[in-house]
């Protein structure tokens, strides 16, 4: 059988979605107060899930998207069918999916995060899932459900932004960055309206924009030819009520020559070779010589999971100790019998109330 | 009174900080950023590295689920599909593992190949093995525990590194070799158990998130590497296992001990900590499924539907790592990886009043086949509360198999279907088990042993109380009992008000160890042991202030409020029948999670509720209210002050109104001289 080998040199797409929950502890001028945490913003849950579903479907892996969602819609005790998420009324299409990797959720999402995805910056232990893995070849797409400040970033090839909120376009009239195309729900002055009120559920599924977003990316398959500027009439105004506009003066193609699947998909190349590939098996060798090793040490054993004697005679302190801690903290109830274990110490000389007190005591003095 | 005095000072000193920071938070973000990113270069670097192993990744990765996958890649999907596991699992590590990676890739082709080239296939060194315990609950819900058990005769912490994976999922063993990790144990449970009707689960874990990991006494720095790890974890998991800091880390000196081989009982090398408001959802259950060797592809597997595994009254998946014997001698270490899941499904909830179970009705899927990589592969259903004659419920389909099994300290009977062989699947090639109540029973659940309560009492929002109460319903026997509490520093424990009472007498723990608290750094540690006397409650209460926070540190959702991780309760509780204390192998696989050394008792652990406690929230609408009140008072009282000081008062020649020019003209008409 000829062994063939996967080779794939296609221009890798990341995507990040992301739902911006507002904490009142990163308030700048530039971002409206708009939390999307709590059960009534379903809607915004439901938008981001939705672009996650249509960007895994068209062949991008879990490990290239980063999801971020500010709360619990999927398992919210409000929710009357659990671990699902609609975003059709009549319970039609969920867009949660049986295996949805979120990256980001609850309190983790936060403008920092967000910056820290977008910047490359983090602490050294953060796990892959959790940055943009990206280079110089990557497209990425970002799509936002909230407005929030616009940063320079060299780390992509070309980027398109998505926002769906009120007031969109004021989010893109910043931009400055090469290669950037952005897409926004709603002009200036203008808000961005919800769609599909569900009575089981009792909140709207969708916003405008993104549910005839979705629409149309539900037609889009791997080798479909749309373009760009296919994208841009999704939703007219017709539908959206709002103005949807667009930002392309940043970008250097043609819109008309930009797939969709640049963006929302990950098209594979593969390469069949003819050549048969010799593999040579030495593992079981290894094996045994590990097994020799291992046959020396002693038995071994299981450690008790309550060695009552053993833990009463812990470490035993004497008559002192025990009668400074009474005197420190009224621990009259506790009898001579009782054994106290080391840390009681830092009640004695490092409990931080009462080290404070005593600096403060000094200061007052000097 | 003064406090509270204090309380409206700091008010005030809030919300003037909040003016203050509101003017320039951008700067100080970006402040804060660069000082993370203080060598961007390395972080790039390291970006990169990976980013070749996430490429590789994305390789092996078949086209999604419902895309129609290439043509060369179809042929691919079915042989590559454990491997296609690995990778994927494996891309969340952060050590670039590029080359490793392609000799694994090679590897895993060569033992795909061999049969077909005729040659020797090697034994492996892992194996796999299933189970799932069906029980059901007295109150009339269901009990259903997964377990998967992979085992692995191989040592992950020798000098050289393991490179081949087979069974065992690539992502941990990385993760065990490289934090140097000798036990793990983490758990994502929704929902609480409910001891007090359903009775002991198989294995218990606290609502939120628990993760518990035994290092090597080789780790150095302890703290770092548990600091890293629980960061690698929550990338595993999808999970915030990140927030995971000293705050809410303990290290217990005597409720957890190792549950595997090991002779350090250290407790510096023990990291516990618990994450009481995690949510569980999909997107814990994915990659615990991944971690899989079938998947959710083949095998019991098959039935772990998101949809209706979170339509449950209780829902807890968790994952053990622990080495344990090889055989009986125990000579060798193999690494266990236990993954388990108990769902306690609630018919009368999802509105089938019926009391009818069937594997289709709870999991929406029927089993068709083992998992081809497992060695053992059952389904139990325990009949202990069914003897023969005075049946309770009617089991389809009947097998005769019938094995019994000592499980926390009762002798169970249980039905056994053995997936392996052909016999329960029937001639419709799929296995449905059905269970049908004969009758509406009204059997008297019988107390368990122990179990547990806790709940705040108080007023107002300066002080409170937590009570923990401790239920011993055994007729005539007294056993020690572990309570270990943990409570985040914000709430100060006073902790000379700690009493224990049983019987209304005074209770004198024989063992009190107690760590303080320190702001921001750490939590308070209070474990104690207790004896608790035969059929009686002991309760434990502990007075607390709560501390005012600073208004950064409140969560998005402050008057939620904020939770306080369950305490744990260790015990060795006596045993009706004779624990068995022999080697674990050959017996089912749920009752040889902890290993028993005794006879007349066995080892338990349970779990108390987690408290909701409220804290002095200031309002955040406070700035807003105080510039509206400021301006209002600004342009109301002085606006009206600077219009009366700088206005010019004029006489005004009186032009003659309406009224005077219609009595002039009436007199002009009369010929009166006008006014």
């Amino acid at each position: 059988m000829a062994a063939c080998r996967l080779v794939s040199w296609c221009l890798t797409v990341f995507t990040l979605l992301f739902l911006f929950c507002y904490r009142i502890t990163v308030a700048t001028d530039e971002i409206e107060v708009c939390t999307s945490r709590f059960w009534f913003n379903y809607r915004h849950v439901a938008n981001t899930l939705s672009v996650y579903r249509s960007v895994k479907r068209l062949g991008i892996p879990d490990s290239h998207i980063v999801l971020m969602l500010a709360d619990d819609m999927a398992c919210n005790h409000r929710n009357p069918k659990p671990a699902t998420v609609f975003s059709h009324k009549n319970m039609e299409l969920n867009v949660y999916g049986d295996d949805v990797e979120v990256d980001y959720r609850g309190y983790e999402v936060t403008v920092e995060n967000f910056l820290r995805v977008l910047t490359g910056r983090f602490p050294p232990s953060t796990p892959r899932s959790k940055r943009l893995l990206s280079d110089d070849r990557s497209n990425i797409l970002i799509y936002m459900t909230v407005p929030l400040i616009s940063n320079s970033f060299c780390r992509y090839n070309e980027l398109l932004f998505i926002i769906d909120t009120c007031q969109g376009a004021s989010m893109y009239e910043r931009f400055y960055s090469p290669n950037v195309m952005a897409l926004a729900s709603s002009q200036v002055g203008e808000d961005s309206l919800s769609h599909q009120p569900d009575l089981a559920i009792g909140v709207h599924l969708m916003d405008r924009y993104t549910f005839y977003l979705l629409e149309f990316l539900e037609d889009i398959h791997p080798a479909s030819q749309a373009n760009m500027n296919d994208l841009f009439k999704v939703c007219p105004k017709s539908l959206c009520v709002s103005t949807p506009g667009h930002r392309i003066d940043l970008f250097q193609r043609n819109p008309r020559s930009v797939l969709i699947t640049d963006f929302f998909g990950s098209v594979r190349k593969v390469e069949i070779t003819t050549e048969p590939v010799k593999l040579i098996p030495n593992i079981s060798e290894k094996d045994e010589k590990l097994t020799e090793e291992v046959m020396l040490t002693e038995p071994q054993k299981y450690v008790e999971q309550m060695p009552v004697a053993e833990i009463i005679h812990q470490i035993y302190f004497g008559t002192f100790e025990r009668y400074w801690i009474g005197k420190f903290h009224g621990v009259s109830r506790i009898s001579p019998e009782v054994r106290i274990s080391k840390p009681y110490q830092t009640i004695l000389f490092g409990g931080s109330v009462y080290k404070n007190s005593y600096r403060r005591g000094l200061s007052r003095g000097e | 009174m003064a406090s509270h005095r204090l309380g409206v000072a700091v008010f005030v000193l809030v919300a003037t900080a909040i003016l203050a920071a509101e003017s320039e938070p951008n700067q100080v973000e970006s402040e804060q950023l660069q000082d993370v990113g203080g060598s961007p270069d390395a972080v790039f670097s390291d970006a990169e590295g990976g980013f070749k192993t996430g490429d590789g990744a994305s390789e092996t990765v078949p086209g999604q689920a419902e895309t129609p996958p290439h043509p060369v890649e179809t042929g691919q999907a079915d042989s590559a599909g454990r491997r296609v596991s690995i990778e994927v699992g494996s891309d969340r590590v952060e050590e670039p593992v590029a080359d490793e990676e392609l000799e694994n890739l090679q590897a895993e082709f060569d033992l795909q190949d061999a049969p077909q080239q005729s040659e020797p296939v090697p034994t492996p060194r892992d194996h796999f093995a299933e189970e799932l315990v069906i029980r059901p609950l007295l109150s009339g819900d269901i009990y259903t525990s997964f377990q998967f058990r992979t085992r692995w005769d191989t040592d992950l912490h020798r000098g050289k590194k393991v490179s081949h994976y087979r069974l065992f999922p690539k992502s941990l063993g990385q993760v065990i070799s490289k934090f140097s990790v000798r036990e793990l144990h983490i758990s994502f449970t929704q929902g609480f158990w409910r001891t007090a009707q359903w009775g002991q689960p198989l294995l218990s874990a606290p609502p939120g998130a628990e993760l518990w990991v035994w290092f090597q006494d080789s780790v150095a720095d302890v703290d770092g590497a548990w600091r890293e790890l629980t960061s690698v974890l929550s990338g595993i998991f999808c999970a915030s296992l990140n927030f995971i800091d000293s705050t809410n880390t303990v290290q217990p000196s005597a409720s957890f001990k190792p549950m595997g081989l090991g002779n350090v009982t250290e407790q510096r090398f023990l990291r516990y900590a618990v994450l009481p408001r995690e949510i569980v959802c999909t997107e814990n259950l994915t990659p615990w499924k991944k971690l899989l060797p079938c998947e959710s592809q083949a095998g019991l597997a098959v039935l772990l539907k998101s949809e209706k595994l979170f339509h449950s009254s209780y829902h807890s998946q968790a994952v053990h790592i622990r080495p344990v014997c090889k055989d009986s001698a125990c000579r060798e270490t193999s690494w266990e990886l236990s993954q388990t899941l108990g769902i306690v499904f609630d018919l009368h909830a999802s509105g089938q009043s019926k009391r009818e179970w069937s594997l289709f009705k709870m999991f929406s899927r029927t089993l068709t086949e083992p998992c081809p990589l497992a060695s053992s592969s059952k389904v139990y259903v325990d009949v202990t509360d069914n003897p023969q004659g005075e049946e309770l419920f009617d089991l389809s389909p009947a097998v005769s198999l019938q094995t019994q099994a000592v499980v926390l300290g009762d002798r169970r009977t249980f039905t056994v279907y053995d997936l392996l062989t052909p016999e329960p699947y029937g001639p419709t090639r799929s296995l449905n088990i059905l269970l049908k109540w004969r009758q509406q029973v009204s059997v008297d659940m019988q107390r368990p042993v122990l179990h547990t309560e806790r709940y705040v009492s108080g007023y107002g929002l300066q002080t409170g109380e937590i009570n923990t109460l401790l239920y011993n319903s055994h007729p005539f026997r007294a056993f020690p009992v572990l309570l270990m509490e943990t409570v985040p520093w914000y709430l100060r424990l006073y902790i000379h008000t700690l009493t224990v009472q049983s019987k209304g007498k005074e209770n004198k723990p024989s063992y009190i160890h107690y760590l303080p608290s320190k702001d921001r750094q750490r939590p308070h540690l209070l474990e104690m042991l207790v004896q608790l006397p035969p059929h009686s409650v002991t309760k434990v209460t502990v007075q607390f202030e709560r501390a005012l926070l600073k208004w950064t540190e409140y969560t998005p959702d402050p008057n939620h409020g904020f939770y306080v991780s369950s305490s744990v309760v260790s015990a060795m509780v006596p045993s009706v029948v004779a624990m068995d204390t022999n080697s674990t192998e050959g017996r089912p696989l749920f009752t040889t999670l902890f290993h028993s050394t005794e006879e007349s008792s066995y080892f338990m652990r349970v779990y108390s509720e987690p408290l909701l406690v409220n804290l002095p929230t200031p309002d955040f609408s406070m700035p807003y209210n105080v510039i509206c009140l400021t301006s209002t008072v600004v342009a109301v009282g002085y606006g009206s002050l600077y219009n009366l000081l700088t206005r010019t008062f004029q006489v005004e020649e009186p032009s003659g109104g309406l009224t005077k020019r219609l009595a002039n003209v009436i007199r002009r008409l009369r010929g009166v001289p006008a006014l």
